[in-house]
């Protein structure tokens, strides 16, 4: 009988907690994914921010990236979202994000530091809503093992020539894989978005003249022909794109140095300073060129109000916090992301490592910034880039197999696209 | 001699019946029980006894209406939709065109001519995992099976043996496999001390099949063999001696009194595993990612990516596909069950 009693009367005291919590407090939510510290070093921030306002509580539910571009859609179309979700589909999800306009004390501090990433986040004719900012711009472009080219004896392509060609950093990487007998000359990103780069450099223009997406063209042609031959003759990681489902990346051969050159982005540098630290010489180098320049392609992550959410005026005070100039340049700083925001480009981030490889990667990516192709940004911000990033990688995976013939893949590709975006109305 | 009257069974009161129940909890399954009661005394009273079994089968019914009739009501309507949007009633209605972009082909043996070539692909390759999968996992498992069934040394480990994979998540056995079977794997790495060369197993579109039909049955066939195991035991030993006083030879035990009393047991276990074949998905996807290219996507893959994980979701299509693979396996299982009626007939 004592027992029962106690048992009543925690329940008693839980239950008259309840409507004084939900009375005073407001509880966000933020859907995340972390490429690295970004979730650790997030919670420090708002940890911060929560001290200041006890009436907003703040909790990141961290998911895996696949969550973010299946489930996160979904849940968004079924009103179940989150407050606020860090999203890297920027256009494609615009129309549930927040705009927070009405909500922010100083609107027009966000269109002067993050005016021109703010496009990418809102839907067509849309030109003045505030949905959120990036939390990182990011650049495609390559890696190398700066290590193995020195042991195997091999001048670096960029050491001697501004715009070496996709090709000369071919045959270089094949050199230094042969001498030291490494298994991966090169590796890129399975990922539409970063073939897209080399395609632009090789003359592809992803749009035509009414602006309705089209890879149906020489430049892409050319790269995709080059790229599905390097899988066959292994100049390319050989299974890393025909094994695998989705998104997958050579982090771990690069970090095992099994790997001389590996196409990525900036958003690796962080990881490669943890795994990989001064272990060897990795580097950035600068995008390979062809006749369409020598570019990559612009990205990147953004935090974004969600409109179902219920406190939107709380989620406009937790995102003026963390938009704040210092705030997001401890976060970049302690991050080692490159910021999209136009004060501290201005200003300059001092990356907190001290690692120099690390530093001098992140100079190298920041540098590739006024190298980036129009098309680059164009195709980043479309809406549906998605469609044709994912169609490309599926459909170049099936020609690297012999499932189909380039010319094929890329009529697929077309295809696939039109269907889509005739569905999608 | 007198007929003795037939015995009345009269019904024990609740307290008796909860004789072995611990006197503490007692009280509360005793207001339980009469809670209960209450209810349903008026309503066997109403409809009567007879009727009292569909009431207690309702909850059943009412879950398997909610969680599997509704489901595939809505997924037959979502069959029937067209655009990108998740709620039915914005999804504009498009018949059967879904169903034609689906058979919508030049030549159905050429994936290549038709419209959505993955469907089809998806088609191929899951007719051929099936046979082979299917196949190994009967052949495997029976071999197993009677092998356990005889008394050998340390028959209980090696029962324990067999079963454990699938003690295991079919996401474990594909990681754990795909460390065996990658160019620095385990298998290359023996291959290697035995003089021979490394193979890239997975990237060889042939081997990849081989590797993930074999994979499965590894994975798969304790649970069968178990079956199999509980039908061979079964079996009367009498039928064995008999027939071994006739002088049969153990190919002919095995033919003629193993096989046809193992036959219904052998059907349950084609039917589960033929089923469970059509619906793989999680330890493909995990080993080959359906690949190398498309070479071992299933069905199943496909109805996923076209449904969700692509940018702009073709839930209509999916949903169509769907629909394909539940006719295609129905008609498969009432196949299956009549051929087994007609052998257990004959």
């Amino acid at each position: 009988m004592r027992r029962i009693m106690a048992v009543l009367l925690i329940l008693a005291v839980l239950l008259s907690a309840v409507p004084a919590f939900s009375q005073d407090m407001v509880e966000l939510r933020i859907r995340w994914y972390d490429d690295g510290n970004e979730g650790e070093v997030l919670r420090d921030l708002l940890d911060r921010f929560e001290a200041d306002n006890p009436d907003i509580s703040v909790e990141i539910d961290t998911v895996p990236y696949r969550a973010i571009l299946e489930n996160l859609p979904l849940d968004l179309a079924a009103g179940e979202g989150p407050d606020m979700a860090r999203v890297t589909d920027l256009g494609g999800l615009a129309e549930y994000y927040l705009d927070m306009t009405p909500y922010l004390s100083d609107a027009d501090y966000w269109e002067e530091n993050f005016g021109p990433f703010l496009n990418w986040k809102r839907l067509p004719g849309d030109d003045s809503s505030i949905p959120g900012f990036m939390t990182q711009l990011t650049i495609t472009g390559p890696f190398i093992n700066r290590t193995l080219f020195e042991q195997a004896g091999v001048d670096v392509p960029s050491d001697m020539s501004d715009s070496v060609t996709w090709d000369e950093w071919a045959a270089a990487s094949v050199e230094v894989a042969e001498a030291l007998e490494i298994p991966y000359p090169m590796a890129m990103d399975r990922s539409g978005h970063r073939f897209a780069g080399p395609a632009i450099s090789s003359g592809a223009m992803y749009f035509d003249d009414m602006g309705h997406p089209t890879v149906m063209d020489e430049g892409f042609r050319d790269m995709a022909e080059r790229f599905v031959n390097w899988h066959l003759d292994g100049t390319m990681h050989p299974e890393m794109w025909p094994l695998s489902e989705g998104y997958a990346g050579a982090n771990e051969e690069f970090a095992n140095a099994e790997l001389v050159f590996y196409m990525s982005g900036s958003w690796q540098v962080g990881q490669f300073s943890e795994q990989i630290g001064d272990a060897f010489d990795w580097q950035t180098v600068p995008n390979p060129c062809g006749p369409g320049g020598c570019t990559g392609m612009p990205g990147g992550a953004a935090l974004v109000g969600i409109a179902s959410t219920e406190h939107p005026q709380e989620v406009a005070r937790v995102m003026e916090y963390l938009a704040q100039q210092e705030v997001l340049g401890e976060f970049a700083a302690r991050t080692l992301f490159i910021p999209a925001h136009a004060g501290l480009s201005a200003s300059g981030v001092d990356f907190d490592t001290d690692l120099q490889l690390a530093k001098d990667s992140l100079g190298v990516f920041v540098g590739q910034v006024g190298t980036l192709e129009q098309i680059a940004f164009d195709l980043q911000a479309y809406g549906f880039n998605r469609a044709v990033f994912d169609a490309t990688r599926d459909r170049l995976t099936q020609a690297m197999v012999g499932e189909l013939t380039i010319d094929e893949a890329i009529d697929r590709i077309q295809d696939d696209v039109d269907t889509a975006l005739a569905e999608q109305g | 001699m007198s007929a003795s009257p037939p015995q009345v069974i009269q019904p024990k009161p609740a307290t008796r019946l909860l004789g072995f129940v611990d006197p503490l909890t007692r009280p509360a399954l005793l207001l339980l029980v009469s809670a209960v009661d209450r209810v349903l005394t008026p309503i066997q009273r109403r409809v009567g006894i007879d009727k009292m079994g569909y009431f207690f089968v309702l909850p059943n019914l009412l879950i398997f209406g909610i969680f599997v009739l509704f489901p595939m009501l809505l997924n037959f309507y979502y069959a029937m939709t067209g655009g990108t949007k998740l709620f039915p009633q914005d999804r504009p209605f498009v018949g059967l065109d879904n169903f034609a972009t689906l058979f919508d082909c030049e030549n159905f043996t050429q994936p290549n001519s038709c419209q959505e070539d993955l469907f089809w692909r998806g088609i191929f390759n899951t007719i051929i995992y099936v046979i082979f999968q299917v196949s190994g996992i009967v052949f495997f498992s029976l071999i197993t099976a009677l092998v356990l069934n005889r008394r050998i040394i340390a028959r209980g480990f090696f029962r324990s043996v067999f079963f454990y994979p699938v003690l295991l998540s079919p996401v474990v056995v594909a990681l754990i496999w795909k460390w065996v079977l990658q160019y620095e794997g385990v298998l290359n790495g023996i291959i290697e001390i035995l003089g021979g060369e490394s193979k890239r197993w997975l990237l060889d579109p042939n081997w990849a099949m081989f590797w993930v039909v074999f994979v499965s049955v590894w994975a798969l066939m304790g649970f069968y063999t178990l079956i199999l195991l509980a039908g061979l035991q079964s079996i009367p030993p009498e039928l064995y001696e008999a027939s071994s006083i006739d002088g049969a030879n153990g190919w002919q035990d095995f033919r003629f009194v193993t096989m046809p009393l193992l036959m219904p047991t052998m059907f349950v276990v084609l039917v589960l595993s033929l089923i469970r074949a059509v619906q793989m998905f999680d330890q493909i996807f995990v080993l080959t990612g359906g690949g190398p290219g498309t070479r071992t996507q299933l069905m199943v893959q496909y109805i996923y990516t076209t449904g969700f994980s692509n940018q702009i979701q073709l839930f209509g299509l999916s949903a169509a596909a769907s629909m394909v693979l539940g006719v295609s396996l129905l008609i498969l299982t009432l196949l299956q069950l009549r051929l087994g009626n007609q052998s257990s007939l004959a």
